[in-house]
């Protein structure tokens, strides 16, 4: 698609193509490639010889496949039209009047297709020969305003369900598999766990994700304490974020008593009373 | 604090000023009318004839900053033989289109509004892609919905397409070329009118006819 891969494929594949005497270029599409074959064979656009065109066509999409490119459906549909083509311009060849009547050249279609795509990729190539904001030219804040859009503050990202779980999985991970000494254990609910982490919250402002399960040894314990974490996310009571990718995940208070989190778009909705 | 000013030169010199000030501060193009809005203690000739002064000063200052008329407004730009310097101030890539993404923004430019169907036939490709990437880098936007059945959506070109293609609105497109130009030869006979052309192709109505409705 893009002009990287364009030349990354022709140069690469240069050597096998050879034996085929064509060049390799990854067309944009079916009309592209058609386009490229017509100039090749130095044809007249409006009159195409059509089954000259499908055979070398149809070359070309078999070369694609051989060189494990991802032959689109778009190429395969218009391998069909062509061939439908063909086929419907063998029959009014027997007789020995040709065409021109009211009937329609079967390839019209097809040619004023070509033609309006001609000039459209002309019109891209010149699109792409001006002066372009971002290239050639600046303007103060470049490259584009795009950047001021898509720039939003640097607030520690909320994290993913799948992140949560993950660094859960590997604090399960680490704590001990002892099996052994059952001792009626004395349980605590999620509720129970629950208003544990919101006082601790509370107390601390912020508190790192380990902190939570440290000390515990006891795995339903631990997944207690996860079970309850979760529920105080959906409860939207609690923020869990992440400042950098595998960073330290972090929980803070959705909202807080003083005014520290600038935005509290996604959390601040309940009260944590 | 108003400036009335007698002579016509000392105002000039001040509006020029004022705009100059303005236009160094925005980034992004600042169109006649904002001008005129903000300078309210002065006429609009008189402002369109001190930005006139303003862009010819420039021009012949043969300096590293432009005074560039585009998408519908003034804004300060860079020459085109200094980019290679500021690319390395700014330590940007410049930035490529591929060929599919000019493709698509060639077919929206000059057939707005167009749905992504119509675009796909025009192209021959699949272009749900191409047309999301456009999007996102806000080059092109959605005009609405079409009124035909399944209510597609229409897509058109924005301010920054203009912006970034340093067109001054989009009647300043050129004209598409014809095929006897474009070097895929046939011979001359007439031409069928082309299914999806609204009006004859030789004249300038190839010009997409919108009117810059833009924000």
């Amino acid at each position: 698609m893009d002009y990287q891969e364009k030349t990354g494929v022709a140069t690469e594949s240069g050597a096998a193509l050879s034996l085929y005497n064509v060049k390799l270029e990854v067309f944009e599409g079916p009309l592209d490639l058609l386009l490229y074959l017509i100039k090749k064979n130095e044809l007249d656009i409006y009159d195409i010889p059509i089954a000259l065109i499908t055979k070398q066509y149809l070359e070309y999409i078999n070369l694609m496949k051989e060189m494990n490119l991802d032959v689109a459906g778009d190429f395969l549909l218009m391998a069909s039209t062509l061939i439908q083509i063909k086929s419907s311009m063998l029959l009014p060849s027997r007789e020995d009047e040709p065409a021109e009547d009211d009937e329609e050249d079967p390839r019209a279609e097809l040619i004023r297709r070509l033609i309006e795509y001609s000039r459209y990729k002309d019109a891209a190539l010149q699109l792409n020969d001006r002066s372009l904001l971002g290239r050639e030219l600046f303007a103060r804040s470049f490259p584009s305003p795009e950047l001021h859009f898509t720039q939003t503050p640097p607030v520690a990202p909320e994290i993913e369900l799948f992140e949560l779980i993950e660094a859960f999985r590997v604090i399960l991970a680490k704590a001990p598999r002892e099996t052994f000494h059952e001792v009626s254990a004395e349980t605590i609910s999620i509720a129970e766990r629950i208003n544990e982490i919101l006082s601790l919250i509370q107390e601390r402002e912020l508190i790192a994700f380990e902190e939570l399960f440290d000390n515990i040894c006891d795995r339903e314990y631990l997944v207690t304490t996860f079970l309850a974490l979760l529920e105080l996310c959906k409860l939207k009571v609690i923020r869990v974020h992440q400042q950098s990718l595998h960073g330290p995940i972090r929980i803070s208070p959705a909202v807080k008593g003083t005014d520290e989190i600038p935005d509290e778009g996604e959390g601040g909705v309940n009260n944590t009373d | 604090m108003r400036f009335r000013t007698k002579g016509r030169a000392v105002s000039t010199t001040r509006i020029k000023s004022i705009i100059e000030s303005l236009l160094f501060v925005s980034d992004v193009p600042v169109s006649l009318d904002r001008l005129c809005g903000i300078l309210d203690e002065y006429d609009r000739d008189e402002i369109r004839n001190a930005l006139a002064v303003l862009r010819e000063e420039y021009g012949a200052r043969n300096g590293g900053i432009t005074l560039a008329e585009v998408a519908n407004g003034y804004q300060f730009r860079t020459v085109e033989e200094n980019g290679e310097y500021v690319r390395r101030l700014v330590k940007t890539r410049a930035s490529r289109f591929s060929q599919s993404a000019l493709e698509t923004l060639a077919i929206v430019a000059y057939r707005q509004p167009i749905t992504r169907a119509e675009i796909e036939y025009l192209r021959g490709v699949d272009s749900g892609g191409v047309i999301k990437t456009l999007l996102e880098k806000k080059l092109v936007r959605i005009l609405g919905k079409k009124d035909i059945p399944g209510r597609p959506l229409i897509y058109g070109t924005t301010r920054e397409f203009l912006e970034v293609f340093g067109l001054k609105d989009l009647k300043s497109l050129p004209t598409l070329r014809e095929i006897q130009e474009l070097g895929v030869d046939g011979i001359h006979e007439q031409q069928e009118e082309l299914p999806l052309e609204r009006a004859d192709e030789t004249t300038k109505d190839e010009k997409p006819g919108l009117p810059g409705d833009y924000d």
